[in-house]
Order: structure tokens, then C-alpha cells, then sequence
């Protein structure tokens, strides 16, 4: 107690020292943001615009050559569409399916907690193990689905091999696999809900749709905007699901743009293609991005 | 008639009995004060008739109908919470139309309705704005104005001064009493704050440990609490309780010894005394100085308009009387002090008031 001076300017520790000292504390996280993201981040935009080879090395500057290769590329535009479509598939499922679990389990039953605990059980598998399952589940014949389908006489077809389903399946693994974040998420919003504004809605005559609508989802509308803004972030970068289960087929119709990017630049080996590939990539994801927060604002209006 | 009538009322959470057979009638038109310490029941009682609770055991009625097998919004009561419980994404015109739209009332009346209630709490200014843009008293006028446009039969509080400065406090309690003369409905209001229960209350329901201690006005409750709790619960500062031994009939009334030896002639009969531990209760206000009880004094309080003068009897009890506000008394220094023993009380043993 001898030294209450000491610690009242320690306390008020910033106030007058020179700002370079102040600055030593944010260095160690600077200079690894530094190298590890905004370096890499700039070399890939550099790399873009080269034509950068593996096997011959640096072939100089080539301005926009790799973007009309990409744009002339019939496969790589395929996969834009695949990406693309696949992150319309899960986003509004993940949103969706994410807010009715987490509202058909927000409570205190013993039996919710396990259900929350099986839903989010399934992401902490890796991809290897969730496809190698969902390969057995899509198996023709032999299959779970072919067996389920069976009770009813229906007769099931390879939904992998199909040009129409394969996408469409990778996207049901996909969300099968990873609910349990989103659900989790919404379920921590719902749980910042105030119980007396439900109280006070029960008092207000208000049944159970009425306040879902007017109660519920305006309280977690900063949640569901969230959720779908990661989701699309998340889902743009569809690759381990694809290329286990498809391998991109059939005829390239599963074949999402980070596997072009991977084959490009890891099989084919031409690094400033691969680079501008990617430079696509993320331009196409901020866009989604801000698509979402843009309508979520407007709505907020 | 009673407007309301609560008819040996329990309930539990698993072992724990919060609320135990209390039976209780309101008449109509009554401003009733539920007082009592935090745990003692009140807000889960109010919470009870709200239909926000589920009852363990008995009946409630309102206005001559079983309403306790009724769902919160047909009960016809109206709640003001707490923390207010407003709408957050909903302007106050919305929040205070939100419970009529729900019953399909016309949008001319809603609108009629709103207009009534928000300039009689003056907040027709504040329409079109949103909770978050409020303040507290504002949150606090427009949570009342949400009760009073479903005109209900009764109103209930959750104590819902606790979050206003005092200021704002000692004003909305005005402000609430002068609304309940307006409108003359019954109110049933739950406060742990003694001063709201006086000022307000037709009559006051003191509680304790899930029971109903003593019902009555304002004044009775002070002038004559029925058990020790509620005399220590009511009023400021609380009553001082001293430990008094052999009594003695003094022409008709209780003479009882301090441990200090020296005597208290009581307003209590001495026939009415039964044997067992006797305990002397008596207000500040009713000590004075000059008399034949020596004391020191430990603590001084001075509030303005009086000063609470802490003193020390001889074994070693601290005892509180008033002082008028500009008293000039010393800390360490010995008085003498004199009960009023025509405002005294005596408890018995288990803490119940003795009387004529």
C-alpha cells in the first residue's frame, strides 16, 4: 500500500509516453499479419498479372493475359457456375436449417442437449471421414439411400455419377456436416432474448407465430445476417467435399473454382494462371458478402 | 366485493415452497402494495396472478371469474415490468398498439386508444421513436402507457421504480399515485422499498418467507405492525428492539426492566402477557433525550431536516433516536434518553405483537 503512487501511473500508463513505445505491443501481431496474410496477399495479386511457371520460372509481366485465358477457359467458367450455385444451395440451407434447430431446441430438456451435442457432433469430423460415409450413404444398390428408397419401391439412381445430382448431393453432405455452427450461433442469440419480452408478449395476446415474427427473428436479425454472411464466405470455398465425392464430374459439373485453382497451380503447375483464378475468386466472395450486408441494411432501413 | 380474491395459493419448485396457502382479497379500486425482502415470494405471487407462474396449489379470481386456468392475455390484468420489457425494434406507437392489434382491435380505435393514453403520460412526442432512444423515466411512461391502452381490469407492477434515480423515483411515485386516482382501477404493485409501499399503497400486504405477515393501510402497518418483521421492515430507520426482562403490573399496564435496570411502563396490558422472552420495540421518534437511560453516542446521521443519533446502552445494544436537524451532539459523548412508552410495542418469543 506504501506505493500508491506506483500504481496509479502505471494505470494511466499511455498517457505521455512517446507512442513509438506504445507501438511495441501491437509489433508482434503487425509482423505476423504482415508476412503471413497482407505479403502473401499482395505477391498472389502480383503473381496475376505474370506469367509465373513452375517447371520454366518467371517469364515476366503479361498484364491481363491470364484473365482472358480464364475468360475463354469453357471449364473454368463451368466452375464459377458450379461455385456459384453451390453457395445459393447451402447458404439459405444453413440459414434455414440452422434457425429451426436451434429454435426446436432452445430449451431445457435433457433431450435437446444431447440433440444439440449429435447436431454439432458432425462438424469436428474431418472431410476424409464425412465423404468416405456419404459415399456409403449415395452407394447405387447397396446404399443407404438405395435401402431407404427401397422400402417405398422407389428405385434410387447414382446420384454421383449424375450430372444434374452430383452438385446437389456434395451440397447435402456439406450441410449435414457443418449445421451445427450456425445452429449454435443462433441458439447463443436466442439466448441473449430478454424472457420478459416473451412474458410480456404472452401478456400482449400474441401466439406463437406472431411472436416468432414479431418478437423472435427482429431479435436476431443481426445473427441471421452473420451467419450468411460466413456461410457464403465459407461455401465459395467448397473444395475437399468436391473433390472427394466427384472428383468434379461428371463433365466438370461438380467442379468447384478452388479445385481449378488447386489444378492449376498444383498439377499443372502454372502458378500465374492459378493466381489470377484465385484473384476471381476472391473478388466474387466480397461481392457475396456485401450483397448480404447490403440487403441486410436496407431491411434494418 | 373483491375484485380479487387469492384462494389459498402455494407454489413450489421442487422442494422449495416459495408461496405457502396464502389467501388474500383485494377489494376493487385498491392501490395493493406487495412488501416484503427479495425471496420472500412477492414477485412470484404477482407473477402467479400474471399467469406467467403456474400454480402449485388454489385458485385465483378476478372480477367474480376463475382466471388462473386462463392464458396470461385473457386474464385481463396488464403488466408493468421490471426492466420494462419494451418491444426493442418497435417504435412506441408499435409496442403499445402491438397487445390490441394481437385481439383484432380496429385500427381507428388503436389509434384512439394510443392517442388517449400517451397524453395523459405525456409522451406524444415520442411516438415514432424507439426504446433505445428513451430514457429511463421515458422507458418507464411508455411500459405504463403499453398497460393502460388494453384498459384492463387490473393493473400490475414488478417493481418497476428500481431502475430510476432517485429523483426520478420520488417523482414517478407521485406521478403513479395521482394515475391510480385518475383512474381508479386496482393496482397491485411489488416493491421491497418501504418508503414506495407508504406513500402509495391504499393498503399494504407485507410479506416474508412466502407468507402474508400483516395486511393493512399505510398507517396501521406502522402504527401497528402484528409481528416483529414487520415492524423492523417498515419505516426508517427501523425500530429498535431491545431485550427486556421482568415484567411487572404498573396500574394496569406492562412496566418492563432494560438490562441496565432501568423501567419502561409500556401501552401494553399487563394482562395479556404471557411467560417467555419479552422483546421492547420503539421507533426513534418516540426516544428522547433527558431522561434516566444512560448512553453513548456511536453515530451520527444527519439527514437535514433531522439527525439519527446512534448511541450504545450500558450492554452494549445500539439503540437510534431522532434528533431535530441542527442538534448539536458529539460523537463519545453520554446522554440520557427517556422512552415514550404509550408508543412502545412487545413481541413474544416467536416474534408476534402483544395487544390490548
Amino acid at each position: 500500500m506504501a506505493k500508491v503512487g506506483n500504481v496509479r501511473s502505471a494505470d494511466t500508463a499511455g498517457i505521455g509516453v512517446p507512442r513509438g513505445v506504445n507501438m511495441l505491443f501491437v509489433l508482434p501481431y503487425m509482423a505476423i499479419l504482415l508476412v503471413m496474410v497482407i505479403l502473401p496477399l499482395l505477391l498472389g495479386v502480383w503473381l496475376a498479372f505474370q506469367d509465373y511457371d513452375m517447371l520454366s520460372g518467371w517469364n515476366g509481366f503479361v498484364g491481363l493475359e491470364n484473365f482472358q485465358n480464364l475468360l475463354d477457359d469453357r471449364i473454368f467458367r463451368g466452375t464459377v457456375r458450379n461455385t456459384i450455385l453451390f453457395v445459393l444451395m447451402t447458404t439459405p440451407a444453413f440459414v434455414c436449417l440452422g434457425l429451426f434447430l436451434a429454435l426446436a431446441l432452445n430449451n431445457r430438456l435433457r433431450r435437446s442437449a444431447s440433440l444439440r451435442a449429435i447436431f454439432f457432433g458432425s462438424s469436428v469430423l474431418s472431410v476424409t471421414i464425412v465423404t468416405l460415409v456419404w459415399r456409403l450413404v449415395y452407394l447405387p444398390d447397396r446404399g443407404l439411400l438405395a435401402n431407404g428408397l427401397g422400402v417405398f419401391g422407389l428405385k434410387s439412381f447414382d446420384l454421383v455419377t449424375s450430372e444434374t445430382w452430383a452438385l446437389p448431393a456434395i451440397a447435402v453432405v456439406t450441410v449435414w456436416w457443418i449445421i451445427g455452427l450456425p445452429m449454435t450461433l443462433f441458439l447463443a442469440a436466442l439466448q441473449q432474448i430478454p424472457a420478459d419480452l416473451y412474458e410480456a408478449a404472452a401478456l400482449d395476446n400474441a401466439l406463437r407465430t406472431r411472436t416468432l415474427l414479431s418478437i423472435t427473428l427482429p431479435s436476431i436479425r443481426r445473427t441471421v445476417l452473420v451467419v450468411a454472411v460466413l456461410e457464403v464466405i465459407m461455401q465459395f470455398q467448397l473444395f475437399g467435399q468436391a473433390l472427394l465425392i466427384t472428383g468434379g464430374g461428371p463433365n466438370n459439373m461438380s467442379r468447384p473454382m478452388v479445385q481449378f485453382i488447386y489444378e492449376s497451380g498444383f498439377r499443372d503447375l502454372q502458378l500465374g494462371f492459378a493466381a489470377a483464378a484465385s484473384q476471381v475468386l476472391f473478388v466474387l466472395m466480397v461481392l457475396g458478402a456485401l450483397a448480404q450486408t447490403w440487403a441486410g441494411r436496407k431491411r434494418e432501413g | 366485493m373483491a375484485e380479487f380474491s387469492l384462494r389459498g395459493l402455494s407454489k413450489s419448485y421442487g422442494p422449495v415452497e416459495v408461496i405457502r396457502d396464502l389467501s388474500l382479497d383485494i377489494p376493487s379500486g385498491e392501490f395493493a402494495v406487495f412488501l416484503g425482502p427479495s425471496g420472500c415470494g412477492k414477485s412470484t405471487l404477482l407473477r402467479m396472478i400474471a399467469g406467467l407462474e403456474a400454480l402449485t396449489r388454489g385458485e385465483i379470481h378476478l372480477g367474480g371469474h376463475r382466471i388462473d386456468v386462463l392464458p396470461p392475455g385473457d386474464r385481463g390484468v396488464a403488466m408493468v415490468f421490471q426492466q420494462y420489457a419494451l418491444y426493442p425494434h418497435m417504435t412506441v406507437r408499435q409496442n403499445m398498439a402491438f397487445g390490441l392489434r394481437n385481439i383484432g382491435t380496429a385500427a381507428a380505435d388503436i389509434t384512439q386508444k394510443i392517442a388517449a393514453a400517451s397524453e395523459m403520460l405525456e409522451i406524444t412526442p415520442l411516438l415514432d421513436r424507439k426504446p433505445a432512444q428513451l430514457s429511463g423515466g421515458q422507458r418507464q411512461r411508455v411500459a405504463i402507457g403499453r398497460a393502460i391502452v388494453k384498459q384492463p381490469r387490473a393493473f400490475l407492477f414488478d417493481e418497476p421504480l428500481s431502475n430510476l434515480d432517485a429523483t426520478l423515483r420520488s417523482r414517478t411515485r407521485i406521478e403513479l399515485a395521482r394515475l391510480h386516482q385518475r383512474m381508479q382501477s386496482t393496482m397491485i404493485f411489488v416493491t421491497h422499498d418501504q418508503v414506495e409501499a407508504m406513500t402509495m399503497a391504499t393498503r399494504i400486504v407485507v410479506m416474508n418467507h412466502g407468507q402474508i405477515e400483516q395486511v393493512g393501510t399505510p398507517m396501521e402497518v406502522y402504527r401497528r405492525p402484528q409481528t416483529r418483521f414487520v415492524a423492523g421492515f417498515v419505516g426508517t430507520p427501523a425500530m429498535n428492539f431491545v431485550t427486556v426482562t421482568g415484567a411487572e403490573d404498573r396500574g394496569g399496564w406492562a412496566l418492563v426492566h432494560l438490562a441496565d435496570g432501568s423501567q419502561v411502563v409500556t401501552g401494553v396490558p399487563f394482562a395479556q402477557l404471557r411467560t417467555g422472552d419479552l422483546t421492547l420495540g420503539v421507533r426513534a421518534e418516540d426516544i428522547r433525550q433527558g431522561g434516566d437511560i444512560p448512553a453513548r453516542v456511536d453515530v451520527i446521521e444527519r439527514l437535514g431536516e433531522r439527525t439519527l443519533v446512534y448511541a450504545n446502552l450500558r450492554d452494549g445494544s445500539t439503540i437510534v433516536y431522532d434528533e431535530p436537524g441542527d442538534v448539536e451532539v458529539a460523537i463519545g459523548q453520554d446522554v440520557h434518553l427517556t422512552i415514550d412508552g404509550a408508543h412502545t410495542h412487545l413481541f413474544d418469543a416467536e416474534g408476534a405483537a402483544i395487544r390490548g
